[in-house]
């Protein structure tokens, strides 16, 4: 079996791992490798050929395979090490990567230091249970992205989308641009789940019907799908009888929700977080096991892809600092605790000596609000949204201010937070 | 009369409010929280304009399609004529991204661009 050595192996090149693999090797560490299971690197990138993306980044709207080429071509020009189609099969907790491909067979990659960016996948039909048959037709929506974007074929002429995720509001416009007829979008939230923006330019843009607060509850037709019914939902979800209605259609996209994946953490002995499904890191996105790091979607799904560059960079310069024995360990560690209005917080963990940077979500939409920072800093927002992932840094300065065991941030109202 | 108008010019998606008088022109605009939402509302109640993504079909690279877009947003109303047009494009790879696939397309002044590299 071939054997190989590396300082920093990161797993997957999309966003996340290349601009983890940049900043590893910027930070000093000599040998950097990505490993990457596609024939190109980029990731779910270069299926998302709508434009949005590196808004903060690079003050340019962006198409997905423009934001990954920047990436690309920039870790073109380093002596980082790229083994695409390369699948890898196992991580043990010491940092020996088993993987293999076409050309070397099976490989041992001993690491120093270990970077997971494998990104998400998304939920399917199975996950959600809608009863019904089983006909060809139904596909996740981001299948039907690379079916459209990528192979160059639209699997269908009328479809119903159920969810109002970003993916979902993209491909809805995606098939009306490729002369399908889009006959509805259904969510079972009473908001959009995606961005604004995207209903905007999605939906209104085209006439598209969304539907709040129903769901589909049926799925006909024998080899190819040929109706849903959909029908309105209460408080609990639950369908309200006397409001079904069937909608004529040869496809159902799912865009309903994404799951990171951790197969390959969960076997090297990385805990979870059962509300991100990702890892529990700390500050540095140093998982539960020394030396394996988390970034980008397999630490939590993000809305922004900027944000993912912007965590992945920080994962590969402490990975660096890892594999070259320069990565500062703290006296203790104050656990983080989301509170009122909050869903998750990452890290998970913080030292309170070093610069943090928090990302977190709300459980609720919520207008006027206050972020309490564990009583350290306060931040107005206008208004906050689950779909809408926050983003907050304390100094040292800031942190040292803070005695007690849990770091506590909420969402409060506005009203409540000033009588306090 | 007042229409409102959500900014999509980045995520924030301002509720902005346009004061329109009986003519349809445009008296204050409100709501918007930075002045590229002023700009963007302005423009989507006079001439509404998108950037338009799509695919046209590619040989002797590693996928059957090229990702392009418009190189700047052209008017709302053409973009299914657009993608009438680029549906009638064949190119040869080596392209490289930002390589103009269509010089001045359909009149707009904006060009069609390559995404990517293939």
């Amino acid at each position: 079996m071939k054997q190989l050595s590396v300082d920093v192996a990161v797993i997957g090149g999309g966003p996340a791992g290349l601009a983890a693999a940049l900043s590893a090797r910027a930070e000093g560490a000599a040998k950097v490798m990505i490993i990457e299971r596609n024939h190109e690197l980029g990731g779910i990138l270069q299926q998302c050929i709508h434009h949005g993306f590196g808004l903060h980044r690079f003050k340019a709207e962006l198409t997905g395979p423009e934001y990954a080429q920047r990436f690309i071509n920039e870790v073109g020009n380093t002596d980082i090490e790229t083994l695409l189609e390369t699948m890898v099969l196992e991580i043990t907790p010491d940092r020996k990567i088993y993987a293999v491909n076409s050309e070397h067979g099976m490989m041992e990659i001993s690491a120093k230091a270990i970077v997971l960016a494998m990104g998400c996948r998304e939920r399917t039909r199975g996950a959600l249970q809608i009863p019904g048959t089983r006909p060809a037709g139904v596909f996740s929506a981001g299948t039907a992205q690379r079916y459209a974007n990528i192979e160059g074929y639209t699997p269908g002429k009328r479809a119903v989308i159920l969810g109002s995720g970003d993916i979902g509001l993209i491909m809805a416009r995606r098939f009306t641009l490729e002369g399908a007829k889009v006959e509805a979008v259904v969510e079972i939230l009473p908001y959009a789940a995606g961005l604004t923006r995207n209903v905007v330019q999605c939906l209104q843009d085209f006439g598209i019907p969304l539907y709040l607060k129903s769901t589909v509850i049926d799925i006909h037709g024998k080899d190819r799908v040929e109706a849903v019914t959909i029908a309105e939902v209460d408080d609990n979800w639950n369908p309200i009888p006397g409001t079904e209605r069937v909608i004529e259609c040869d496809t159902l996209l799912l865009s309903v929700g994404l799951i990171p994946e951790n197969e390959l953490s969960v076997h090297a002995g990385v805990k979870l977080d059962p509300v991100t499904n990702g890892a529990y890191v700390n500050e540095h996105l140093m998982t539960t096991v020394p030396g394996i790091f988390a970034c980008g979607n397999v630490l939590h799904v993000h809305d922004l892809v900027d944000n993912v560059s912007k965590e992945a960079e920080r994962a590969g310069m402490y990975a660096g600092r890892f594999a070259m024995g320069t990565l500062s360990q703290p006296e203790k560690w104050v656990k983080v605790v989301p509170g009122e209005n909050v869903r998750y917080v990452v890290p998970h963990e913080i030292s309170l000596t070093e610069p943090v940077e928090f990302f977190l979500r709300v459980q609720r939409p919520a207008e006027d609000v206050v972020v309490d920072v564990a009583g350290l800093r306060t931040i107005k927002e206008r208004s906050v949204r689950p779909s809408e992932m926050l983003n907050i840094k304390l100094t040292p300065e800031q942190l040292q201010n803070f005695t007690g065991d849990t770091f506590v941030i909420a969402v409060k109202e506005r009203k409540e937070a000033e009588i306090q | 009369m007042n229409k409102s108008i959500i900014c999509t010019v980045c995520p924030m998606s301002c509720n902005v409010t346009l004061e329109l008088d009986d003519n349809g022109e445009i008296i204050s605009v409100s709501g918007n929280r930075c002045p590229r939402g002023k700009t963007y509302s302005i423009k989507e109640h006079t001439a509404p304009e998108r950037t338009l993504t799509t695919t046209v079909r590619a040989v002797g690279g590693v996928h059957p399609l090229l990702p392009v877009r418009t190189d700047k947003p052209i008017p709302k109303g053409l973009l299914l004529q657009a993608m009438k047009e680029t549906a009638k494009i064949t190119v040869k790879a080596p392209v490289k991204m930002g390589d103009v696939i269509v010089e001045n397309f359909l009149n707009t002044g904006a060009n069609l661009v390559a995404s990517r590299d293939l």
